[in-house]
């Protein structure tokens, strides 16, 4: 072990060395993502949205004075960790990527950045990590998320709440760490702003009937239930049994509910209920949907937050004027936020001329980016109602 | 009126649901149990049963409803009901002529019979996902419910509401014709009498010149139309999908392990015994509670005995004891 952590070590630096040398010329970013796995469907786009990133700022030729930035994929399949962990060892130490854009799912995040970016001091921003645990993982400052923390969601699920005036709810969520660290982050901060959760109980998905859960929860009683579960899975048969027995009528619904799905199966049953979901009103979205055209989605998941990722790293490299890990790492909460003019997706070149100026930039991006804490971003939320069986938003959080 | 109200809750939450749940697991107790006493073997591939008449059913629905038919009020699915119990029938006369026929000639021991039900269980398993895909699927039409909690709170002014569906209704209204038929059919008829005496002794019952095969095929076909009917009942009031239908196993072979296997009376008494204590286990008693008792005594807490989760465990834990202080069931079966 100690041999290999040597020889890995010393790959590191004869690979960092060889490319100081070739300074200017060629910059590579690590794209790991899980091409296999629970989230292949949604992949292709993300890894296209940091992609188009780098062509743009490779075509501004700007960067660096006209570095070429290309991209190294690697699978992170999304719930293996020792295959995402070798994965991003290769691209460290054999293909000498400068960052890494990724990973995925908050699982495998956690231990890509435990045991290969810390080890190797090399900056990762994930696009879509959410779990509240990596708030407080160790990171060196080495670690940043384009994608809001559940905890946070918690809070703003609060905020929609409160401000409806509801203060007593019930809560169920869907038996994995997605639903439980939502539902805790929720309960957590529901509590502090002196709402009461009356129970807090699981749902395993994929059963058929749920009027043993119903019963608990209707038992317990309050005057929304909070399901955050998923709409496809045991989400809807929750609902579905509630409305049945009679046990709510309005429902709360995070992100994992939010579809046209639900409007599909419950229509106007569920009027006078609300929800939130990740989502902006910033123009940023509509300029990236358009650069990327008929090339992918634009609008599938965290496709966006991949964009700003892989823009992300290469602004802050422009700013320390060094594609060194060591030396960017502290100037990519300076380019995301204030003070600076606002940049939008399509204004990569005009970044780094501001940058190369001297001048401030705040990077707006194709989700609004502001980061917060220790380098995650504050995350904008569309609060949703339910009227007429048709899902309105509310307004922007 | 508290009163009142607490038994409204109580009807709402653990009544209604526990006897609809109950009764589909007896329809499907009865299969596991004739299967036992007549076939000897315990046939593991029941619950993908269920799921394959299921399946016939639904898709001869969805003909049905893309021509315009349907049946008022009730469900479509009832008039599909026969034509998916006849379809079941030839798929599994058929499996016992290509499988089980062979293994019942050179009278391999049961536990053999047990193993070749397994391996049925995986074909009808993926079969039913080649043909309808392993996803949800809603087939259930007509009225939704007989009377909803929002009209019963309307119509009595209780704070309570009560909820009958329909599918519930015709749950319970199904399963007493078909037992009842059933019974009739085992203690009246000449085929059913021969289905019994094969059941008590095959040696006695062929000596006194009953056809083996004969009764086999009865068996089968009865079988058939006992998983259809209990498939369709659980999909209609709940929900179609092929991996929930596999999971019912369980509860199912509780039901008539605990009533006594080869019994069908104890397979009736064991489904309703396995539903309700799922139910009433995991139930919490709070809002009962606090409607029944007086304010002193009242419970703050959910007064729940064990989590949702642990559902699926009520029923592993009745078996277990059960088979530890009574092996041969409640209703005297045969010991397992």
């Amino acid at each position: 072990m100690k041999k290999l952590l040597l020889a890995t070590t010393a790959t590191a630096m004869m690979a960092g060395g060889a490319f100081a040398d070739g300074h200017a010329a060629e910059i590579k970013i690590g794209v790991i993502l899980g091409f296999t796995g629970p989230i292949e469907s949604i992949t292709p786009m993300m890894a296209d949205g940091a992609e188009l990133a780098m062509k743009e700022v490779t075509d501004s030729g700007m960067l660096l004075d006209g570095a070429k930035v290309t991209s190294v994929r690697a699978d992170s399949t999304c719930i293996d960790a020792a295959a995402a962990t070798a994965a991003a060892e290769r691209l460290i130490t054999s293909d000498g990527v400068k960052g890494i854009m990724g990973a995925d799912c908050s699982g495998v995040t956690g231990a890509i950045l435990a045991n290969v970016a810390l080890a190797n001091g090399v900056v990762m921003v994930s696009p879509s990590a959410t779990s509240p645990g990596l708030s407080t993982a160790e990171d060196d400052g080495l670690f940043f998320r384009t994608a809001p923390s559940d905890a946070r969601q918690g809070v703003v699920m609060t905020e929609v709440l409160m401000d409806q005036g509801i203060k007593s709810v019930a809560l169920t969520y869907t038996n994995n760490d997605y639903g439980k660290g939502l539902a805790d982050a929720f309960q957590a901060s529901f509590e502090a702003a002196g709402g009461e959760v009356t129970i807090n109980a699981a749902h395993e998905d994929g059963k058929a009937d749920y009027s043993a859960e119903i019963g608990a929860l209707a038992a317990a009683g309050g005057d929304r239930l909070v399901v955050a579960g998923y709409v496809d899975q045991g989400g809807s048969g929750i609902v579905r049994a509630a409305l049945d027995a009679g046990a709510f009528d309005t429902f709360h619904f995070p992100d994992g509910m939010i579809s046209a799905k639900l409007v599909e199966n419950f229509g106007s049953e569920i009027d006078g209920s609300s929800g939130q979901h990740p989502g902006t009103d910033s123009p940023g979205a509509a300029k990236y949907a358009e650069m990327a055209g008929d090339a992918f989605d634009a609008t599938s998941p965290f496709s966006p937050e991949s964009y700003d990722a892989a823009a992300l790293i290469m602004l802050a490299m422009q700013a320390a004027g060094s594609m060194e890990p060591g030396d960017y790492k502290d100037k990519i909460m300076d380019v995301a936020n204030a003070p600076g003019t606002e940049i939008f997706p399509g204004e990569l070149g005009k970044a780094l001329e501001l940058i190369k100026a001297g001048e401030d930039v705040d990077y707006v991006g194709a989700s609004a980016v502001e980061l917060i804490g220790g380098g995650e971003s504050a995350g904008n939320y569309r609060e949703v109602t339910y009227e007429g069986g048709e899902e309105k938003t509310a307004k922007y959080r | 009126m508290d009163f009142l109200n607490a038994i409204v809750a109580l009807a709402n939450f653990v009544l209604i649901p526990g006897i609809a749940y109950g009764a589909q697991l007896a329809l499907g107790a009865l299969g596991v149990t004739l299967i036992y006493g007549i076939l000897r073997f315990s046939n593991f591939a029941h619950g993908d049963t269920m799921a394959i008449g299921t399946m016939f059913v639904i898709l001869i629905t969805w003909w049905f409803q893309s021509l315009g038919i349907s049946f008022g009020p009730l469900p479509t699915a009832l008039l599909a009901l026969p034509f998916g119990i006849v379809l079941t029938g030839l798929v599994l006369l058929s499996t016992d002529k290509v499988v089980y026929s062979f293994y019942r000639k050179t009278r391999v021991k049961p536990v053999v019979l047990v193993m070749v039900s397994l391996g049925v269980m995986f074909i009808m398993n993926g079969l039913t996902r080649f043909i309808i895909g392993p996803g949800d699927q809603r087939f259930a039409d007509g009225e939704r419910f007989i009377i909803s909690a929002r009209d019963f709170k309307a119509m009595t002014g209780l704070k309570e509401g009560l909820a009958i569906k329909s599918t519930q209704g015709i749950t319970v209204i199904t399963a007493i014709i078909v037992v009842a038929v059933l019974f009739w059919f085992l203690n009246k008829t000449r085929t059913g009498k021969s289905m019994r005496a094969f059941s008590d002794n095959e040696d006695l019952a062929l000596l006194s010149g009953i056809n083996p095969e004969r009764v086999v095929m009865y068996t089968w076909l009865i079988v058939a139309a006992l998983a259809t009917i209990a498939g369709t009942l659980y999909g209609l009031d709940k929900s179609f999908k092929p991996f929930t239908y596999f999971q019912l196993l369980l509860p199912i072979f509780a039901a008539a392990i605990v009533g006594g296997l080869g019994n069908p009376l104890g397979a009736i008494a064991g489904g309703f015994l396995i539903a309700f204590s799922e139910v009433t286990v995991t139930y919490a008693w709070k809002k009962v509670a606090n409607y029944a008792l007086p304010e002193s005594i009242a419970p703050d807490g959910l007064a729940q005995l064990l989590s949702t989760d642990y559902k699926l465990a009520v029923s592993f834990v009745i078996l277990i004891i059960v088979l530890l202080f009574k092996p041969t069931g409640l209703f005297k079966g045969q010991s397992v």
